[in-house]
């Protein structure tokens, strides 16, 4: 079973062995609207914990992605970049942003699990 | 200070508006459809808008009215026939704008829209320039209601027959449940529209009819991406105090009768007008799919500044960012190549013709 955390800059992160697949979550996208513009990090690049790793954009305003762990941005998802609508329609599934080499997977204890998430993005919407 | 409710707060509520506050004013930024649905729904259809927070000012009062308010605004109050509006400025001495508004000619005087943020101060500038004369009444007991879209004249039509007869830019006293409203086809999104003045206490029976005949509530999101597709300014963000109606590229708005006479800030438009502006707002369409916002600095090919986008978006019926701003005069052709500096990073875009959506005004309709 792969393991899928959530930060509090709204992104999830799906561990499968040294594989770490991340993206924003559906509360995120509501809280954007429209998505019209998505920006990814450079393949073969390095992205630090916290560190900006992309762009979304509403018709209202430009949002940073953050990444939640560290490491070697092994893939990008083209699709979302094409189609920047794909991320309202199916966030935490087929539009994920970018796939990542974990430098060091004790980052992940930090993160919250999805009930703690539910939680903590109830309270910071209300 | 306390927020302002319109009289259309609870029908906001009830189809799930999302509130923010506009202008002193609690105000729905978008429904439950979103910006790009509500958007497109008013290209294809009609939508409606509270612009209830707008100023209406009716000033009555005397002979020498339109004489006394041509001295203010550079437009042709002498030839506007009744029920006729001009789009006009307030300015300052230095030309600068202080509001962009519209005149209607009434049948005991004029009726003048005034944006938002503007309006009290706009009542008073205007009342102390004509020397407390006349009647000013900034009317707050009267709702507005912008119906926009090439449904539009269908749908109102059916809750006030007749309406429909209007030509663009003039407007008429109508009836609805007895009582009167002022209905001027007009609008803000580059569509075919209207704006109804109603009765606050009949707002919400009105836009109930009218969403009962298929029309749908639109928040201020996507009045914003359709203005900015017709090419229509935001007071604020595109016009200021600092820029004069000749460098907003709206010398139309001015006309030629008027250059030679006086009103506020005519001394410097008469000199732009003989000598040009340094400065001048155009349309910019980035090459790529990076939009540049509002404050986003622009760029030449010798990475020298030369100006700065004034608003942004991503256009969802262009299907492609879209911005306006300002630059030095010399890079104001259409085709010239420039540079957004967004994030960092400088991105090729273009001077470009405005509008960005072709307009669809029309110019009075008998039958349908």
């Amino acid at each position: 079973m792969s393991e899928v955390k959530y930060s509090k800059e709204h992104e999830w992160i799906k561990l499968d062995g040294e594989e770490a697949t991340i993206g924003i979550t559906k509360h995120a996208t509501e809280m954007l609207g429209d998505i019209v513009f998505a920006e990814l990090p450079e393949k073969g690049s390095n992205v630090d914990k916290d560190g900006t790793a992309g762009v979304v954009e509403s018709t209202k305003a430009a949002s940073d992605v953050y990444t939640p762990v560290s490491g070697e941005v092994i893939d990008t998802n083209k699709m979302i970049v094409d189609d920047p609508s794909k991320i309202n329609e199916d966030p935490e599934e087929s539009a994920w942003f970018f796939k990542l080499k974990i430098k060091d997977k004790s980052e992940m204890d930090s993160l919250m699990s999805k009930e703690e998430y539910e939680k903590f993005a109830k309270e910071t919407s209300a | 200070m306390n927020i302002k409710k319109t009289s259309l707060n609870n029908l906001h509520i009830k189809y799930g508006a999302k509130l923010v506050e506009f202008a002193g004013y609690q105000m729905p930024i978008q429904y439950k459809d979103g910006i790009i649905q509500e958007h497109k729904y008013t290209r294809s259809h009609s939508g409606i808008f509270d612009v209830s927070h707008m100023g209406q000012l009716f000033i009555s009062g005397g002979d020498d009215l339109t004489n006394d308010l041509e001295k203010i605004f550079p437009a042709d109050l002498k030839k506007l026939k009744t029920n006729q509006s001009k789009y006009s400025f307030l300015m300052n001495n230095k030309g600068g704008i202080q509001d962009d508004l519209i005149i209607t000619k009434t049948s005991d005087g004029f009726l003048i829209i005034l944006n938002a943020a503007c309006k009290y101060n706009d009542y008073e500038v205007i009342k102390s320039k004509l020397d407390n004369q006349y009647k000013l009444n900034l009317d707050e007991s009267l709702s507005l209601i912008a119906l926009q879209g090439p449904e539009a004249k269908n749908v109102l039509n059916k809750v006030i027959p007749g309406c429909n007869s209007l030509k663009f830019m003039n407007g008429n006293n109508h009836v609805y449940k007895n009582e009167k409203v002022y209905i001027t086809r007009s609008g803000y999104t580059g569509e075919d529209g209207f704006e109804i003045s109603i009765k606050n206490s009949d707002a919400e029976t009105f836009v109930e009819s009218l969403i009962e005949n298929g029309s749908k509530l639109i928040g201020l999101g996507a009045r914003d991406t359709l203005r900015m597709e017709a090419g229509l300014c935001l007071y604020g963000n595109d016009l200021d105090n600092d820029t004069s109606p000749i460098e907003a590229n709206l010398k139309w708005a001015i006309p030629k009768s008027r250059i030679e006479t006086e009103f506020v800030g005519s001394e410097v438009l008469k000199n732009q007008f003989q000598s040009g502006v340094k400065k001048l707002r155009v349309g910019i369409k980035p090459d790529s799919k990076v939009i540049a916002r509002g404050n986003t600095k622009i760029y030449n090919d010798k990475n020298q500044e030369i100006g700065k986008v004034t608003s942004g978006t991503f256009g969802p019926s262009v299907e492609h960012p879209i911005a306006m701003g300002y630059v030095d005069n010399s890079y104001s052709t259409v085709n010239t190549k420039i540079f957004l500096e967004v994030r960092g990073k400088k991105i090729p875009a273009n001077i470009c013709n405005l509008p960005f959506y072709k307009k669809n005004y029309v110019k009075g309709e008998i039958n349908v």
